[in-house]
């Protein structure tokens, strides 16, 4: 195979290719937000001014809330950090905490979904059950209560970024188990997996080999919608006091919560960038999430020609619940009776 | 029949359709509405499990909220008398069986029933939930069909790029900016609570409150009460509506275009009936079954969204109060409103099934 081929079929190249129009117009969007957000997360130490904890340089103390300008490009905070450089920082604690509970949540789900899925039986059953029962929860209080537990509700670095990034994979846990399951139950009625059984197959083969390697192609959509779920999720912990201390790292929540007194005296520069940088970071992540959500789904990838006949299907995505919708319709009425 | 409904795809039908379907009880409601109330009790009673279990993993709630004040042998001995020393599954019985009666604990910080918490303050997070959904209902819905009419079209890319903003927006940032332009820099609405210290007053004079302030204002009978609590809701409604509006524009702007795409539409189009009255009458109503179930199921993130606003504006409800007890380390409080939430949200999504059964006889089966 040549190396242009291979190229061409690399996921996102490929999608670059695919789309037309509005959607590539949204995707590349998409893609470079992402790709700054990235970048600032890792050059993090190279970018920011000063430290996410410091208060003072060689001139003496910062002073608290000062005006954007001069020294401090966005101004400094009530604490006197240096509002610029704290988000900066804040990007590398969102992918910390992102990238922890997603491989997690990812783990849990996938292994529970595939077994259930598999076997069925009362483990299913019962499985199913909690997670709907979790899926209804409001999902804010659930991470609230695992955050507690895990840190006693204030922490260190270490501590509250997989104190956040365990309460959002209990979150996020009943999303994945629902998918693969559902997947898992139809592939398992695939003639190939009969035909693996015939020869002989051992059931963790199957099950690993056959029923997994086609049960999580979708994963990757998911993936990237539950990152900017997290995001917001970490953002809203820190904003209600559950967010990391900030001399252990640069939390937008949390600065946000911080921020809530100024904004009442006019004072609108610690509360305006640390918001824009979630906003932006989650809208970035969304366009590419939706964007490969829509080029995955025929019916609703924007065709290169003329638009063809009206599609009769409405908008169902390829991954249930792999849109914004997602808290919404995948909770299905069916199967509660 | 192509269904338009986004709630049941294929993917997630799938599976739990087919069980349903082996058995066809002719579909009997009375049967839906038992089968389907006899499962609120597994759905609270494994949330309930939950709170517990995680919150007890962390040792016990009196060393938490008061450890370090006080000297270790009255914090053993507040422990020996709140009974944190037994045995946990001992615990965990008598727990259950408090809820059972309805009891969800008292708090330590102030020594109140977690009962009470919740008649006080569960007035003002329905009334802010109610203004957040006016606000979504009139802006989403007419947005989602003019999307769905002009699909692919500019109006439909703005509204979508609208809509992921919604989406992308905490509602504590969306609260905090709406303040800095609106309360401070033009300064024509209040910055936060739920009215006027004075009007506050009067307001819980009135015999028999209700909680919510709207009501009570109505009762004091005074136009300028009733105005001051209009403005305080303006901006924690705004905040929080126009993030839901943003679900249920991509909601109705999915299910319109699924129904746009019918014969009868193209029926009633060629009879010369008006563009205006095809998406308002033709496409809109049918779409309108899935849209509702799916706007039930919103509440719990509606909850969510609650608490968080409500701390912005200091919106003295249920939210306010949560976040309140977290700081004062209160967990026995917050344990309880938590297990109280969750019997709330498995008692609506009972009633929002049961509301969709009525509507959509599809569902029963």
């Amino acid at each position: 195979m040549s190396v242009r081929s291979v190229w061409h079929k690399l996921p996102i190249v490929k999608h670059l290719r695919q789309s037309v129009g509005l959607q590539r117009g949204m995707l590349i969007v998409g893609l470079v937000i992402v790709g700054v957000f990235l970048l600032t997360a890792l050059f993090a130490p190279i970018i920011a001014p000063y430290g996410f904890s410091q208060l003072a340089d060689a001139d003496g103390n910062f002073g608290a809330q000062q005006e954007p300008g001069g020294k401090h490009l966005l101004g400094t905070t009530v604490g006197g950090y240096d509002v610029f450089s704290r988000v900066v920082w804040g990007s590398q604690t969102a992918v910390f905490v992102i990238v922890v509970a997603v491989v997690l949540s990812i783990f849990a789900g996938v292994f529970l979904g595939l077994v259930s899925g598999y076997f069925g039986g009362w483990l299913d059953r019962v499985l199913v059950v909690i997670a709907d029962a979790v899926y209804a929860f409001p999902s804010l209080l659930l991470a609230i209560v695992v955050s507690i537990a895990i840190a006693g509700g204030r922490s260190g670095l270490l501590v509250g970024v997989f104190a956040a990034a365990i309460s959002i994979t209990v979150i996020f846990i009943p999303q994945y188990f629902r998918v693969i399951r559902a997947e898992t139950v139809r592939i398992k009625a695939e003639a190939y997996v009969d035909s693996a059984k015939v020869i002989g197959s051992s059931t963790s083969r199957i099950m690993f080999r056959h029923v997994f390697r086609n049960a999580t192609r979708t994963l990757p959509l998911i993936f990237t919608l539950n990152s900017s779920e997290a995001i917001l999720t970490l953002a809203g912990l820190g904003f209600l006091g559950f967010g990391i201390e900030p001399t252990s790292a640069a939390e937008w929540g949390y600065d946000l919560n911080k921020s809530l007194s100024d904004v009442t005296s006019g004072i609108w520069w610690t509360s305006l960038f640390p918001g824009l940088a979630i906003v932006l970071a989650v809208l970035g992540i969304t366009l590419v999430g939706e964007s490969l959500n829509d080029l995955a789904d025929p019916r609703l990838r924007t065709r290169r020609r003329a638009d063809s006949a009206p599609v009769l299907t409405a908008e169902a995505s390829v991954v249930m619940g792999a849109s914004l919708d997602d808290r919404t319709n995948m909770d299905g009425l069916e199967g509660r009776s | 029949m192509t269904t338009t409904t986004t709630v049941d795809t294929p993917e997630t039908s799938g599976p739990d359709t087919k069980t349903a379907r082996k058995a066809p009880k002719s579909g009997s409601f009375g049967r839906y509405l038992f089968v389907r109330f006899l499962l609120i009790f597994p759905t609270i009673f494994i949330l309930v499990t939950m709170v517990f279990v995680i919150m007890r993993a962390i040792g016990d709630p009196i060393t938490a909220a008061l450890g370090g004040r006080l000297s270790a042998a009255d914090l053993q001995e507040r422990i020996h008398a709140a009974g944190y020393d037994r045995p946990i599954l001992v615990q965990y019985f008598e727990y259950l069986g408090q809820i059972a009666t309805g009891n969800f604990g008292t708090t330590i910080s102030d020594n109140q029933p977690v009962i009470d918490v919740l008649l006080r303050y569960g007035g003002a997070t329905i009334e802010l939930a109610f203004y957040a959904l006016i606000v979504a209902f009139i802006v989403g819905i007419p947005l989602g069909m003019v999307a769905a009419y002009f699909r692919d079209k500019w109006p439909d890319a703005v509204l979508r790029v609208f809509a992921i903003l919604a989406y992308a927006t905490p509602v504590f940032f969306a609260g905090l900016l709406l303040k800095l332009v609106f309360s401070v820099q033009l300064g024509v609405l209040p910055v936060a609570g739920r009215a006027g210290v004075r009007n506050e007053l009067k307001l819980t004079n009135v015999d028999s409150p209700t909680g919510i302030y709207l009501i009570d204002a109505f009762k004091t009978g005074d136009p300028d009460i009733v105005g001051d609590v209009l403005l305080h809701a303006i901006l924690p409604g705004l905040a929080l509506g126009l993030l839901t509006a943003g679900i249920f524009l991509r909601l109705v702007r999915t299910n319109v275009i699924g129904t746009l795409s019918m014969d009868y539409v193209d029926a009633a189009r060629s009879r010369g009936v008006s563009e205006f009255r095809l998406v308002r009458k033709h496409a809109y109503k049918p779409a309108l079954i899935p849209i509702i179930t799916v706007i039930g199921l919103q509440i719990a993130v509606l909850l969510s969204g609650a608490v968080l606003t409500e701390t912005t504006f200091e919106w003295k409800g249920l939210g306010f109060e949560l976040a309140e007890y977290l700081t004062a380390r209160d967990f026995v409080a917050v344990q309880g409103l938590v297990a109280l939430l969750a019997v709330i949200v498995a008692l609506t999504n009972f009633i929002v099934d049961i509301i969709a059964a009525l509507i959509d006889p599809r569902v029963r089966f």
